[in-house]
């Protein structure tokens, strides 16, 4: 099947210069992904197909490398992936309680989205936080210092933008 | 000598980040002497002198590590800066890379031109967005103010400086999963020799160091290595970042000579155990590391006195555990990062790190045996030493240091049908749970 995606120009633009800071294109193949989950929203099957394309990679190589990582977004996520630092220092500030109070307003368990499609709960592996446990990282950004009251302020928060984006 | 922060000295001020704040504050004027005027060789010499060991956990010699790269060769040479901050425990690069970006700059140019190497890449880890963003500014900066790119800082030489994503692995803080991630690979290591020195990143030599290591080059420049092997400890000094995290009641990152004594760092500077509580544990340097009891914790904060001790300075990520703390949960959560974590090309790690969870899981959900202790010791020999990457050891080194010198928490879960707090979620369980058996 022909491929209906692709990169808009300026994200073509982007894509170019990043060939030019590496000796071989395939070096360039995880920046390239992150721009592919920007500009396509997400990486499900079509978008590594496009990638593998563009840059003349096996398509196979190109799904082993975006399921070898924890972070690229895959397809399906919710418009917020809330993901819940769970290793060691923030188990010990009471991570597992951020993410019951998560699933308590959501509705949703780790690993689950909603079928708004709003929001995906993760549990994940050490954020390189620890001083500020416990804490989550939202899509880009990282909330620290949680409390449950944070927690709920967050969510509330996400839910009008979510939301307003829909009916807006 | 009354010691200086120099790594964080102005992090409190709002610009701080900024090129123009940078210099304000004297920044650059390190590179642009060296630049000119140095002699690589010297250079190197120089940071040999100095003693300065690497501070992403190996410590290994940085100025050893340099004259390892060989100054014949035809091909290309690059750094590598190791900016993924994965260890558990730890979050001192992240300081270096959103408040001081261009600290680090400069410590690239230094190496660069030590090494005359011409193309640096900063590989971060992927959830680093924030910091990533401070330093695409930070380098921007530099570009335009002629400090990167052709005739750096007026010197002739020609040094490009590329921000590298990542996008979650642990694998990819060991030096050659990130060379393989950095070529567009998935992250998985390779056996050492060849090393990264003599055949690295694209085949070619490749210089590995930590953030925080190469923002030790300008003050190392500024007073020597003989006023800088005075600070801390011979064999290890210098000014180093610790991270304090866990029951204490103020985590944080902390600037202090090597060698500070591991009590007054938490009881002083972490403003000791939360609560009021008593400490139990202490992971010195990053999760990878052998635990220490209360009883072991007076102890100096530098490679030797850590080894010394049976554990390591690591990362120097702190990780305080109070007596209300169950080290048989503690474990299971480890045991569950290593083996999510390992790549999966070595059996022993692969399987191994699956092992030590299962039978961790176990015993903390009521379903553990008196054999079990053993078993996890077991495992754990049949790990260490036997795999590409030090993976392996990694995951094993706080399990066997957690079943034996916590050893009555392990056995109480076993004979009371789970640890506390599992107990405390499922009161009515008798046995254990069937699925883990």
């Amino acid at each position: 099947m022909a491929n209906t995606i692709s990169f808009c120009s300026e994200t073509m633009k982007q894509y170019e210069w990043l060939l030019t800071r590496y000796p071989t294109r395939r070096a360039a193949l995880l920046p390239t992904l992150r721009l592919a989950e920007s500009d396509f929203g997400e990486l499900g099957v079509p978008e590594m197909r496009y990638v593998a394309d563009l840059m003349e990679i096996p398509p196979a190589f190109v799904f082993g490398v975006v399921t070898f990582y924890t972070h690229y977004r895959r397809a399906g996520t919710g418009k917020f992936h809330i993901q819940v630092c769970s290793t060691l220092s923030c188990a010990l500030r009471g991570s597992e309680d951020v993410v019951s109070r998560i699933t308590e307003r959501l509705g949703i368990k780790p690993g689950e989205t909603t079928p708004c499609g709003h929001f995906t709960l993760s549990k994940v592996e050490c954020l390189g936080s620890c001083d500020t446990a416990p804490m989550l990282q939202c899509n880009d950004d990282y909330h620290e210092d949680l409390s449950l009251e944070d927690v709920d302020q967050l969510i509330e928060q996400l839910r009008a933008e979510a939301e307003g984006g829909q009916n807006g | 000598m009354t010691f200086r922060k120099i790594l964080t000295q102005h992090i409190a001020e709002d610009d701080c980040h900024t090129l123009s704040f940078y210099q304000r504050n004297g920044g650059y004027s390190q590179a642009q002497k060296s630049l000119k005027e140095d002699q690589p060789d010297d250079l190197i010499e120089l940071v040999k002198a100095a003693n300065l060991r690497g501070r992403g956990g190996a410590g290994f010699p940085t100025g050893v590590k340099w004259s390892f790269v060989p100054k014949s060769s035809d091909k290309p040479k690059y750094l590598v800066v190791n900016a993924d901050e994965s260890e558990p425990g730890t979050f001192k690069d992240r300081v270096i890379m959103e408040k001081n970006p261009h600290l680090l700059l400069e410590g690239i140019l230094i190496c660069c031109k030590a090494v005359n190497i011409q193309t640096a890449y900063i590989y971060i880890r992927g959830e680093f967005v924030f910091a990533t963003q401070r330093l695409q500014q930070a380098i921007d900066e530099a570009y335009e103010a002629g400090i990167l790119g052709n005739d750096c800082l007026g010197s002739g030489l020609s040094i490009d400086v590329t921000v590298h994503r990542g996008a979650g692995a642990y694998i990819c803080g060991e030096e050659t999963g990130m060379l393989t991630s950095l070529e567009g690979d998935r992250g998985q290591p390779k056996l050492k020799p060849p090393f990264p020195a003599i055949e690295g990143v694209f085949g070619c030599p490749t210089v590995v160091n930590n953030v925080e290591t190469l923002a030790n080059l300008p003050y190392i420049l500024e007073i020597g290595a003989e006023a800088y092997c005075a600070i801390g400890p011979e064999k290890s000094p210098g000014p180093k970042l610790f991270c304090v995290s866990g029951h204490v009641e103020n985590p944080g990152t902390f600037e202090l000579p090597m060698g500070i004594p591991l009590r007054k760092l938490i009881d002083e500077h972490a403003g000791g155990v939360w609560k009021g509580r008593k400490l139990k544990a202490v992971i010195p340097g990053g999760s990878s590391a052998h635990v220490l009891t209360a009883d072991e914790c007076d102890v100096a904060m530098d490679i030797e006195s850590l080894t010394a001790a049976g554990t390591m300075l690591g990362s120097a990520g702190i990780i305080v555990m109070d007596d209300s703390t169950c080290m048989v949960d503690a474990l299971v959560n480890l045991m569950r990062f290593y083996h999510h974590e390992s790549c999966g090309q070595c059996t022993p790690c692969r399987e191994g790190t699956g092992w030590l969870e299962k039978i961790v899981h176990r015993i903390a959900h009521g379903d553990g045996r008196m054999e079990d202790l053993d078993l996890v010791l077991d495992v754990c020999d049949r790990m260490v030493g036997k795999t590409i990457c030090a993976l392996a050891d990694a995951a094993a080194f706080p399990a066997q240091s957690f079943v034996t010198k916590f050893q009555d928490d392990f056995v109480a879960a076993i004979q009371n049908g789970g640890s506390p707090a599992w107990k405390k979620r499922h009161p009515s369980a008798v046995g254990g749970t069937a699925s883990h058996g």
